[in-house]
């Protein structure tokens, strides 16, 4: 490897490892204020290991520029868009970050009194609430990591009611434009899945879903607004064909960033849905995590919630364990609470309409988008569209150009890519949310690239195929990866 | 409103090229039925600077300014400031998933580092880029024994932490898994090989054991491994406490690693977020849940890296995927790794060291119940004195103290679980010796 030949944001950097080198070290402990012990003595020889083999030995210098210097190689939200759809990539408001670390708050332990856990205790509590009013559900579980958690939960609710019921039933249905986690989740619940496919305008197909519901599914698994970023204009009607025959309806929350204010899940007839934190409420993405999946409910399936629930006892507030028709645990302690903290933080800051004013922003900027692209790029379907615009590369195909290659374009022009190759019902998606958080320049910016690159697709296509060009590395070789697995580094 | 980008003027123009006379219209289309035809119960937005004072009320009804003797699988260390300040980089903290790899290569590089810091730690050959926490990774991790073995009955011992069994009997139970649990010697604090003998049979599919366990002893994994794989399942360890493996021999035995690195810079936080991991053997790594980086090349042969073996996951491989795990705990990984990096060869051995004097130092005044052998938490009883008013006492003093272990274990009512780590401080520990006495 060279080791230096570019300016220090392209530079190539070595892995820790290869940094490394014997006796450096980032790190002091304090002087031991009791005797040490004799490690084999006090555990046994047998259970004392060797040195770490190939554990990294840096100066505290070298930490924070390797680390600095992989950042540079990353995209994020404060660079510019993230039009990924279905993502709802918004700007994460820095005092969130502040006050999630306020040391009262940061360091509480699970296990701490409730005497002396009062204040995280009235944030979910006052979290809880909130969501509730949004969402127009009864009841909200914070315990669940992120929005497949949620799912999960979500179904296993549905799946004790049912049981209470008498009958657990068999399947679970979910629309062919699902997100993956849907049926994954459906199927730990134990459930077997079945798809039902979209009606010609992309949304439910409300005859066959007539036809298909019977006493054997106990619920749908439904997106709205959907994946294509159309609001499900019969789902008060999708809602009365289930409970009809006995099932429920569940709603996968992910788009609720079009509804805040507008519509609630509640008032349309959904009985249970998780709600992303991390998407519609702002908490950071972080490279893929650490999110939030609350699940809000109605009436009938509170009593299933995991334990312990929060209650009020006198004036103070206190875990209720005793929770004889729980579902159990979904995790240890009580929810990613970092990330509850910093919802809160969000739904305070915009409040009541607020939060109306962001999905109206939100549907504004697609809607936008969607005029200004259309010209350029077609439009399977054309329904009005809420919080996102799914538009196919059909016209460039033509040219043998897709979707993923436009997307790989975008790159040059400074955007990060839309979401590639969903919904899986259109053929060559390109799935575009900008998100309330962009401002009318960012989004023109957007569009002269998008419509730059149509004009390139047509006179040189080439340099579309083989983007992306301005980047560190150029395009990498997912095949070998796959095909040979390296998986850690090793001397 | 400060967190939206637009002017009147500019929001104007946009409606007008819109072709409506108002944001509003772009609702027109939905069902009147569906409208909320009120607005939110919620108060108006406040300030950044009521925002602040309103979550440092809520700080201040919390514990503050006491020392704490908690662990139970959620550890006091010290955060290296170093982590935060890699963190809380907008390139690292508000970016997505790496899928796009070539503007991503800061986060892959980084998994990359964290998955092979794992192996090197647990003795495995693979790990994942890291699960929900440490609970639902047992759980995840014993899906995966099951798929592996193609048999469904689990054997859990009762010294893995409580909440970890109740996670994984939620995901159990759907999925025709029965799970069973074995005993704990009531001397040693140690696992019950002979009952673990005695419930094995030809359906069970994994074993799980923790080690250090929930009671803080140094568990016979080797003893456990022997039985599990003579019976044809695999064995299952799990740890929460990751400072043990700067200096406990890593699971040999092990098919499967299930664990929690919370330990590693990242805040107690009420429990959470926190990130767990999954490390395996090479042979199952296809039957691994969540996200992998694996090494690649780019077009001009650079070195490069990639979110890998992908048809694994959910988006791909949709009801057949290992897992249903989407989003994970990227960001609170990223913490390990600094965390890992900070300490290094040498530190993460000293601090583990320190932890293990801290509370030899402690279990000297406060006489375990156990005999195992324990790094930085261990059973504690006072004779004649109940766990609840011995903590009483201990608050006054400032101090919160163990766990009580009745809620858990009804047979060690009388005991609780104590925790000493390079945070805590002497007098702080005479004190707990005192109120014992």
């Amino acid at each position: 490897m060279i080791t230096k030949v570019r300016p220090h944001p392209s530079q190539n950097e070595p892995l820790l490892f290869e940094r490394s080198s014997p006796g450096k070290l980032a790190y002091q402990l304090p002087e031991l204020d009791v005797p040490p012990v004799d490690a084999a003595q006090t555990l046994g020889a047998e259970n004392v290991r060797a040195a770490i083999e190939g554990f990294p030995e840096v100066s505290e210098v070298e930490v924070i520029r390797h680390f600095t210097r992989l950042s540079t190689w990353n995209y994020a939200i404060d660079h510019g868009m993230y039009p990924l759809g279905s993502c709802t990539m918004k700007y994460n408001p820095r005092v969130n970050e502040v006050v999630a670390r306020l040391e009262g708050l940061a360091w509480a332990h699970p296990y701490q009194p409730p005497a002396l856990a009062q204040g995280s205790m009235e944030v979910m509590a006052r979290l809880e609430t909130a969501l509730a009013e949004i969402t127009g559900m009864d009841a909200v579980t914070l315990q669940p990591a992120a929005g497949a958690h949620g799912e999960l939960t979500g179904i296993l609710l549905i799946r004790a009611l049912l049981e209470k019921r008498g009958n657990p039933r068999k399947k679970i249905l979910i629309p062919d434009s699902a997100h993956g986690t849907n049926p994954a989740s459906a199927v730990i619940a134990g459930y077997a899945v079945e798809h039902v496919p979209s009606n010609p305008a992309g949304g439910l197909d409300v005859a066959a879903l007539e036809r298909i519901v019977d006493a054997d599914v106990a619920a749908l698994m439904v997106t709205n607004p959907n994946t294509l970023g159309v609001f499900e204009q019969e789902i008060i009607r999708v809602a009365e064909i289930l409970h009809g025959k006995g099932a429920l309806l569940y709603m996968d929350g992910a788009n609720m960033n079009a509804l805040m204010g507008i519509a609630r899940p509640g008032d349309f007839g959904v009985d249970a849905l998780h709600l992303n934190l991390h998407k519609t409420f702002s908490t950071p993405h972080g490279g893929g995590g650490p999110g939030a999946g609350p699940v809000a409910v109605k009436k009938a399936l509170e009593p299933y919630l995991p334990a312990p629930r929060l209650k009020r006892s006198g004036k103070k507030w206190a875990w209720d364990y005793k929770r004889k028709r729980s579902i159990g645990r979904v995790r240890a302690y009580y929810g990613n609470f970092g990330v509850l903290v910093r919802a809160l933080a969000y739904i305070l800051a915009h409040g009541g309409p607020g939060l109306r004013n962001v999905t109206v922003d939100a549907v504004l900027n697609a809607n936008y988008l969607r005029r200004k692209l259309e010209p350029y790029f077609d439009l399977p379907y054309t329904a009005p569209n809420m919080h996102e615009v799914v538009f196919s590369d059909s016209r460039q195909a033509q040219k043998d150009v897709h979707s993923g290659d436009i997307a790989k374009r975008l790159i040059d022009y400074g955007f990060h890519p839309y979401t590639v190759s969903f919904p899986l019902i259109v053929h060559g998606a390109m799935m575009i949310e900008p998100t309330e958080t962009e401002g009318k320049r960012e989004l023109d910016q957007f569009i002269e690239a998008m419509t730059s690159i149509a004009q390139e697709v047509d006179s040189d296509p080439q340099t579309v195929l083989s983007a992306p060009h301005g980047t560190r590395i150029s395009r990498v070789d997912e095949v070998t990866a796959a095909r040979k697995p390296i998986l850690r580094w090793k001397p | 409103m400060r967190y939206l980008p637009k002017s009147d003027s500019e929001r104007r123009q946009m409606v007008d090229a819109c072709g409506v006379t108002s944001a509003e219209d772009l609702f027109s289309h939905l069902p009147e039925a569906v409208r909320l035809k009120r607005p939110l119960e919620l108060p108006p937005g406040i300030s950044e600077y009521e925002i602040v004072q309103y979550f440092r009320e809520r700080a201040s009804e919390n514990a503050n300014g006491y020392s704490t003797f908690l662990g139970a699988g959620v550890y006091s260390h010290f955060r290296p400031v170093l982590v935060d300040t890699v963190v809380e980089r907008g390139e690292f903290l508000t970016s997505y998933t790496p899928y796009q790899a070539e503007i991503s290569q800061g986060t892959l590089t980084a998994i990359f580092e964290f998955q092979t810091m794992i192996c090197q730690l647990t003795g495995m050959d693979v790990a994942n880029a890291s699960m929900y926490d440490g609970s639902t990774a047992l759980a995840e991790a014993a899906m995966m024994a099951v798929r592996i073995t193609g048999k469904g009955r689990l054997l859990v011992a009762r010294s893995v932490h409580p909440e970890y069994r109740e996670v994984l009997s939620t995901y159990a139970r759907n999925q025709g898994m029965p799970v069973e649990e074995f005993g704990y010697l009531d001397d040693a604090g140690a696992l019950d090989a002979e009952d673990l003998e005695r419930k094995m049979d030809g359906l069970t599919g994994a074993v799980i054991v923790q080690s250090p366990n929930f009671f803080g002893i140094v568990d016979r994994v080797q003893e456990a491994a022997e039985i599990a794989h003579r019976g044809g399942a695999l064995l299952i360890v799990v740890f929460t406490e990751a400072v043990s493996l700067g200096i406990l021999e890593p699971p040999a035995g092990a098919d499967i690693v299930a664990g929690e690195l919370q330990s590693f810079a990242i805040a107690p936080s009420y429990g959470g977020p926190f990130a767990g991991i999954i490390a395996t053997r090479e042979k199952f790594m296809r039957q691994m849940p969540g996200r992998l980086v694996g090494q690649t090349v780019d077009t001009r042969g650079s070195r490069a890296y990639c979110l890998t073996l992908a048809t694994r996951e959910q988006h791909i491989r949709r009801e057949k995927a290992t897992s249903n795990i989407c989003t994970n705990q990227a960001l609170i990984a990223l913490m390990a790794t600094v965390f890992m990096t900070v300490y290094g060869k040498r530190g993460l051995r000293e601090l583990a060291e320190q932890n293990l004097a801290k509370s030899h130092y402690l279990a000297n005044r406060v006489k375990p119940r156990f005999c195992g052998k324990f790094f930085n938490e261990f059973v504690a009883r006072a004779p004649g004195k109940e766990p609840e008013p011995i903590n009483k006492a201990l608050l006054k003093k400032k101090i919160i103290g163990g766990l009580p272990l009745g809620r858990f274990y009804p047979e060690l009512a009388d005991s609780m679980l104590l925790c000493a780590t390079e945070m805590s401080r002497r007098p702080d520990m005479d004190a707990v010796g005192e109120v014992f006495a």
